[in-house]
């Protein structure tokens, strides 16, 4: 289980966070939506301490994350970057098995190469990108590569910024029912941003909504519809009239 | 106007300064500690080797051999003055193996290490790799900076000593060919003259300036502002802290070495 409570964030005087609440039961999929530029990546990154909030707590099975040894806490993460942040300097499989190739999951390279070739095929990548370098793919390829990365080791926690930003519809569905039967399947607690409704739909078991700060509406999928929060229907009806302003 | 801005100016960059030091002190202290402490990356430290140390070579052995034969053209021409020509080759080795060869070499060294390192790492910064190494469970400093950090400390004293022995090879080319130096004699001098700590000394520098330089190329690289213009100031500010560091330290270790 996943909860924050009042976290904050600024950036000098920009406050990108004031207070947001959430929790994320084990073995749920919440989808986090809201505007672009509204703070759903800095929430990502402040339960995995790559950003540290100005104050709130967040607490990972109880845990507060401070506290938590980083090793071993984030050794049960997995996090698919908005911009996929491959490392360059090696191989698609490489970039893959990396937790496989060091650290207390080290096994053999061969044995490495097949899983990560083994999760390449699963994000609808031929055995043949393995050996190439992220700079030779496509966006939307190398997306689906950080996705593998990410799922490689199996984690517990799994975090997704924008899987399918950049793919086509047949791929955005091969990576929605992937995540569900990630969730599903493997008991893993999953927290994906996306703006892409349909995706919502297919993926989440809750949605939050991130607006000016704080999450705005927070219920099951199922509830989403029906709901009556004015800033939640614009949104998930796409309009340009409505509460929230389209400059920001 | 507040007649205390000017004052309140030179307190702010004061703080700023005292702040950048210390944060530097911090990074070199946790960079230590990570070399020492495992886990190792034996793979990162092979490549930093060969990036560092071998890709290095014909820089600094450019470099060596043009001032080598510079030098004993000065040499000659200044010691011709009272009649010491005969001092060349002693000259020569004593300006190439304590100064020459490890400060020009540091330099070229730094030019081209510091700034490669600055911006691959700053480029992992911008492009939120860095962050994607703490989420595979992988410190940075260790798994980047720890390994540079060794690789140049290790192979920048070789580049020197290699650096000397061409740069010395410059000197008997001139010498022997323009200067009419006896091609036996000038090695004789060469050799009997030299002791070993002049080669010594300027092998610890070799060390000290390894060390310097993959500290600013991973200090300024991990501090890389965003953007491609941040890249490019981090790596415009490696460089430069890397040369003024070799040159002040240079003079702080000559005068350890060899002063009084
Ligand atoms: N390291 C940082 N330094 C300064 N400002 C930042 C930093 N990271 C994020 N911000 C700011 O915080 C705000 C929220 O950023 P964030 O990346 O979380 O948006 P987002 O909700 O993920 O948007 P998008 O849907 O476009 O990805 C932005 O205005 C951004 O400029
Ligand atoms: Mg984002």
């Amino acid at each position: 289980m996943i909860e924050l409570r009042g976290v904050s964030k600024s950036f000098g005087d920009f406050a990108v966070l004031r207070g947001v609440d959430l929790v994320i039961p084990k073995g749920k999929s919440m989808v986090i939506i809201g505007g672009s530029g509204t703070g759903k990546s800095v929430t990502l990154k402040s339960v995995l301490g790559l950003i540290k909030p100005d104050s709130g707590t967040i607490l990972v099975n109880g845990e507060d994350v401070e506290q938590a040894h980083r090793d071993t806490f984030l050794s049960h993460f997995g996090m698919l970057f908005q911009g996929g942040a491959l490392f360059d300097s090696m191989t698609v499989w490489e970039n893959v098995a990396f937790r496989l190739l060091r650290g207390s999951l080290k096994r053999p390279r061969g044995e490495a190469r097949e899983i990560a070739i083994d999760k390449l095929r699963r994000v609808g990548l031929r055995a043949k990108v393995a050996d190439q370098y992220p700079g030779e793919l496509s966006g939307g390829m190398q997306k689906r590569v950080g996705l593998a990365r990410a799922i490689a080791a199996e984690p517990q926690i799994i975090f997704f910024d924008e899987p399918t930003t950049g793919l086509d519809p047949i791929m955005s569905g091969v990576i929605n029912d992937l995540i569900r039967e990630i969730v599903v399947e493997m008991g893993a607690t999953a927290m994906t941003i996306t703006h892409d409704m349909t995706s919502v739909r297919a993926i989440a078991d809750k949605v939050a909504m991130l607006h000016d700060g704080v999450i705005q509406w927070t219920g099951p999928v199922g509830d989403m519809d029906a709901a009556d929060d004015p800033y939640l229907r614009q949104f998930i009806t796409g309009s340009a009239e409505g509460p929230i302003e389209a400059v920001r | 106007m507040d007649v205390t801005a000017p004052v309140a100016s030179i307190g702010r960059s004061t703080l700023r300064t005292i702040a950048a030091l210390g944060r530097l002190s911090i990074f070199t202290g946790q960079t230590l500690r990570h070399i020492l402490l495992p886990p190792y990356y034996p793979r990162e430290f092979w490549h930093a080797v060969i990036a560092i140390g071998w890709l290095s070579l014909p820089v600094v052995g450019m470099t060596a051999v043009f001032t080598g034969a510079a030098l004993a053209l000065q040499i000659y021409a200044g010691s011709n003055r009272f009649g010491a020509e005969s001092v060349v080759p002693q000259i020569v080795a004593i300006g190439m193996t304590r100064e020459l060869g490890p400060v020009l070499g540091g330099l070229m060294v730094a030019a081209r290490v510091a700034s490669s390192i600055a911006a691959e790492i700053g480029t992992m910064k911008v492009t939120e790799q860095i962050d994607a190494l703490v989420t595979l469970s992988t410190n940075p400093m260790k798994y980047l900076t720890a390994p540079r950090v060794l690789a140049a400390t290790l192979t920048v004293p070789v580049l020197v000593g290699v650096g000397d022995v061409i740069g010395i090879m410059g000197g008997y080319l001139v010498g022997t060919s323009r200067l009419g130096f006896n091609e036996a004699a000038y090695l004789k001098n060469t050799f009997d003259f030299l002791q070993f700590w002049d080669v010594g000394s300027g092998l610890v520098k070799g060390a000290a300036f390894g060390f310097l330089i993959a500290l600013m190329g991973c200090y300024f690289g991990m501090h890389s502002g965003r953007g491609a213009q941040g890249v490019g100031a981090a790596v415009k500010s490696a460089v430069v802290a890397a040369s003024v560091l070799i040159l002040a330290s240079n003079y702080l270790l000559t005068e350890a070495f060899f002063g009084s």
